[in-house]
C-alpha cells in the first residue's frame, strides 16, 4: 500500500521530496545510525562479558603446553577431555559436592522458614514500634560481615561448633536482613482484604500466614531459595573460617587447596571450574525470572 | 489481654527468630568484639586488657594499615566510580526503545554474578595472564603492549576493577528497573523544548536514577569492604601489598597471626568507616538531587 502512495501525488511534485519529508528521512537515518551504534556497543560489551567463559571452557580442554601458548590458542588441536576425568579423581569432588549441598539445602530451608515468618511480622501485623524495629533490621544490612566475624568465630569455638556445619547453617534459621526486606515488600503488596476475610472466618495470625499469605508468595519464596542457594554455593570465607577438617570441605575450599599447591595443574582446575559453574548457569536459565524480579524488587522499591 | 497487647504479642512472636538471631549473631558479637578490641588475645592465654593500645598502634604505628586503607579506598573511589559509569551506560543503552534480544543481553550481563569465587579466581588469573591471556592478546592485536596485571604492583588493582565490572550485573538490572520508572512524559517534554540527548541524560535520567545510584553505591561500598576471596586466592595481597585490602589484612591478623584483639580493633574501625561513608553517600545524594 505504501509503495503506491507517491503515485497519488500530483505529477509535478513527484520528483521533489517535500521539505518536511526530507527532514523526516534525515531523522530516521539518524535514528537508524543511532540504533546501529547502540547495538554495536551492546554486542561489544556482551562479547567482553562472554569471553572469559569461553576462555575457561577452551582452557579446560587444553593440554598444558597449549595453555601457556603465546599467542593464545582458542580451539585446542585435540580436545583434552582427560582434564575432566582427572579433575574428578584428583580430589574428592563428589564428597565435596555432597558437603556443599548439605550446607546449601539446610541453609535454604532455614532462610525460607525464618524469613517468611519474620517478614509477616513486619508487614501484616500492625504492632507498636514495628517500623522503629524494622530500621534496625535495615541497619544490619549495611554492616560488613568482617565486623562480627572474629567474635562469631570465638563464640562458635566456645560451644564446639568449629569444624562442624552448624556455623554455616544455624544462623540462617534466624533471619537475614536482605530476605526480610524482600519478603516484606512482597507481603505488603498482598491486598489486606484477603487476610481480613480469613480472620472474619476465625483464622488466627498463623493460619492466615500459612494458608493465605504463603501460597500467594511462591514466586518470591522461590527467589529467596535461589539467592540463598547461590550464596551458600559460592561462599568461600565462611567455610574457610569455620571448617577445619578436610573431610568436611566444600567444593570451593577443595579447589582452593589445589590452587595453593606449588605448580598447580591449571587444565584440571579449569575443568573443575566448568563443572562447578555449569549447573548454576543451567539453573539460572530455567529460573531467571525469579532472579531478575528479586534483584529489581530490592533496588527500586527501597 | 486487651487487643493492643495481643497484637504486640503476635508481632513479636512472628519476628522472634530475628530477635534471637540479632541478639546472638549480631548484637552480642559486636559488643564482645568491642571488648576484645581493648585486649591482647591470642586464643591460647586469657584476653589481657590493654585499653586503646590496639587502636593507637593501628592508626599511628602500623604502616601496613595505612597501605591497606589506601588500597581499599582506591577500590571504592576509583573502582566504584568506573563501575557506576559503565553499568549506567549499559543500562541506558539496554533501555532504548524496542531493543531486540533484551533477554539475551540481560542473561549475558547477569551470569557472571553467579560464578563461585574460586572459579572467578581461576578464570581471571587466566584472562589477565600477561603472556598468554585473552586481554593482553587483544591489546596486542591493536599494537598495545599489555601490562603485567596481577603480577605488577601498579596494575593489580585495575585488574581487579575489571573483574568487578564484569561481576556488576546486579547493578545493571537495578538501573534498568529504575530507568523504567522514569515517566516517559519528561523526555517528551524535553524533546519539545529541543533538548539534545546529553541534556536529557543529565537533567532527566541521572536525577531519576538517584535513589538507585545511592543504593548501588552503598551496597557497592560494603561489597568492597567485604571482598576477600579475590585478593586472598588470586594475589594473596601482593605484589608488594598492592592488593592487601581491609578484609584480607583483618583475616591475616585474626587467623594467621592470631592477634584477635588487634583484628577486633580493625573490625571496629571498619564499622565506623562504613557508617561515615554511608552517611556521606546519603548527604551527597541529597545535595546532587534536582527535585524534592
Amino acid at each position: 500500500m505504501k509503495m503506491t502512495l507517491p503515485a497519488e501525488e500530483p505529477k509535478h511534485q513527484r520528483h521533489i521530496i517535500p521539505r518536511q519529508k526530507q527532514a523526516k528521512i534525515h531523522q530516521s537515518m539518524n535514528k537508524n545510525m543511532g540504533r546501529f551504534f547502540i547495538y554495536l556497543i551492546l554486542i561489544l560489551f556482551s562479547l567482553a562479558f562472554i569471553l572469559p567463559f569461553l576462555w575457561l571452557i577452551s582452557g579446560s580442554l587444553k593440554s598444558s603446553s597449549e595453555l601457556f601458548a603465546n599467542p593464545p590458542i582458542w580451539i585446542p588441536e585435540v580436545l583434552n577431555w582427560s582434564n575432566f576425568k582427572e579433575a574428578f579423581s584428583a580430589f574428592p569432588f563428589w564428597l565435596y559436592l555432597k558437603n556443599t549441598l548439605i550446607i546449601v539445602v539446610f541453609s535454604c530451608i532455614g532462610a525460607v522458614l525464618s524469613n517468611s515468618l519474620i517478614a509477616y511480622g513486619f508487614s501484616k501485623i500492625d504492632w507498636k514500634y514495628r517500623d522503629a524495629v524494622f530500621i534496625v533490621v535495615l541497619a544490619t544490612l549495611m554492616m560488613p560481615f568482617q565486623v562480627i566475624m572474629i567474635p562469631l568465630f570465638l563464640q562458635f569455638k566456645e560451644i564446639g561448633w568449629i569444624g562442624t556445619y552448624y556455623p554455616l547453617i544455624v544462623p540462617h534459621f534466624f533471619g537475614n536482613a536482605f530476605f526480610i526486606f524482600l519478603l516484606r515488600q512482597f507481603f505488603k503488596g498482598i491486598p489486606k482484604e484477603l487476610s481480613e476475610a480469613a480472620k472474619m472466618d476465625g483464622a488466627n495470625e498463623f493460619t492466615v500466614f500459612w494458608k493465605v499469605i504463603l501460597p500467594l508468595s511462591k514466586p518470591i519464596l522461590a527467589t529467596v531459595v535461589i539467592f540463598q542457594f547461590i550464596e551458600a554455593y559460592r561462599d568461600f570465607l565462611g567455610p574457610l573460617i569455620f571448617l577445619s577438617d578436610n573431610k568436611l570441605y566444600t567444593l570451593s575450599l577443595g579447589v582452593q587447596q589445589i590452587m595453593s599447591q606449588n605448580d598447580p595443574r591449571w587444565g584440571l582446575l579449569m575443568a573443575v571450574g566448568v563443572a562447578m559453574t555449569l549447573p548454576i548457569i543451567i539453573i539460572f536459565f530455567f529460573l531467571q525470572r525469579y532472579f531478575i524480579e528479586g534483584i529489581t524488587f530490592t533496588g527500586t522499591k527501597g | 489481654m486487651n487487643i493492643q497487647k495481643r497484637i504486640l504479642r503476635n508481632g513479636l512472636l512472628f519476628i522472634s527468630p530475628w530477635i534471637i538471631g540479632f541478639l546472638c549473631f549480631t548484637a552480642y558479637p559486636m559488643v564482645s568484639s568491642l571488648y576484645y578490641s581493648l585486649t591482647e588475645y591470642n586464643l591460647i592465654s586469657e584476653p589481657n586488657f590493654i585499653g586503646f593500645d590496639n587502636y593507637k598502634q593501628l592508626l599511628f604505628e602500623d604502616d601496613l594499615f595505612l597501605t591497606v586503607l589506601g588500597n581499599t579506598m582506591y577500590m571504592i573511589i576509583v573502582g566504584l566510580t568506573i563501575t557506576t559509569v559503565v553499568t549506567i551506560m549499559i543500562a541506558i543503552l539496554l533501555n532504548t526503545k524496542n531493543i531486540k534480544g533484551m533477554s539475551f543481553f540481560r542473561i549475558v550481563f547477569f551470569i557472571p554474578t553467579l560464578v563461585p569465587f574460586v572459579v572467578l579466581a581461576i578464570l581471571w588469573i587466566w584472562v589477565l595472564q600477561p603472556d598468554s591471556g585473552v586481554v593482553n592478546s587483544i591489546l596486542g592485536f591493536f599494537g598495545i603492549d599489555g601490562p603485567g596485571w596481577f603480577s605488577s604492583p601498579k596494575w593489580a588493582k585495575p585488574g581487579l576493577i575489571l573483574m568487578t565490572i564484569w561481576m556488576s550485573g546486579n547493578m545493571i538490572l537495578i538501573y534498568l528497573a529504575a530507568l523504567g520508572d522514569i515517566p516517559k512524559s519528561l523526555y517528551e517534554a524535553a524533546s519539545i523544548d529541543g533538548a539534545n540527548v546529553l541534556r536529557k541524560v543529565f537533567h532527566i535520567t541521572l536525577p531519576g536514577l538517584r535513589p538507585a545510584i545511592l543504593f548501588n553505591s552503598i551496597t557497592g561500598m560494603i561489597g568492597v569492604f567485604q571482598s576477600f576471596a579475590e585478593a586472598f586466592i588470586i594475589t594473596d595481597g601482593g605484589p608488594d601489598n598492592s592488593t592487601l585490602f581491609y578484609s584480607l589484612y583483618l583475616y591475616r591478623n585474626a587467623f594467621q597471626y592470631f592477634n584477635m584483639g588487634y583484628a577486633s580493633a580493625q573490625a571496629w574501625i571498619l564499622l565506623i568507616i562504613a557508617l561515615i561513608m554511608t552517611m556521606t553517600f546519603f548527604k551527597l545524594s541529597k545535595r546532587w538531587g534536582f527535585e524534592d
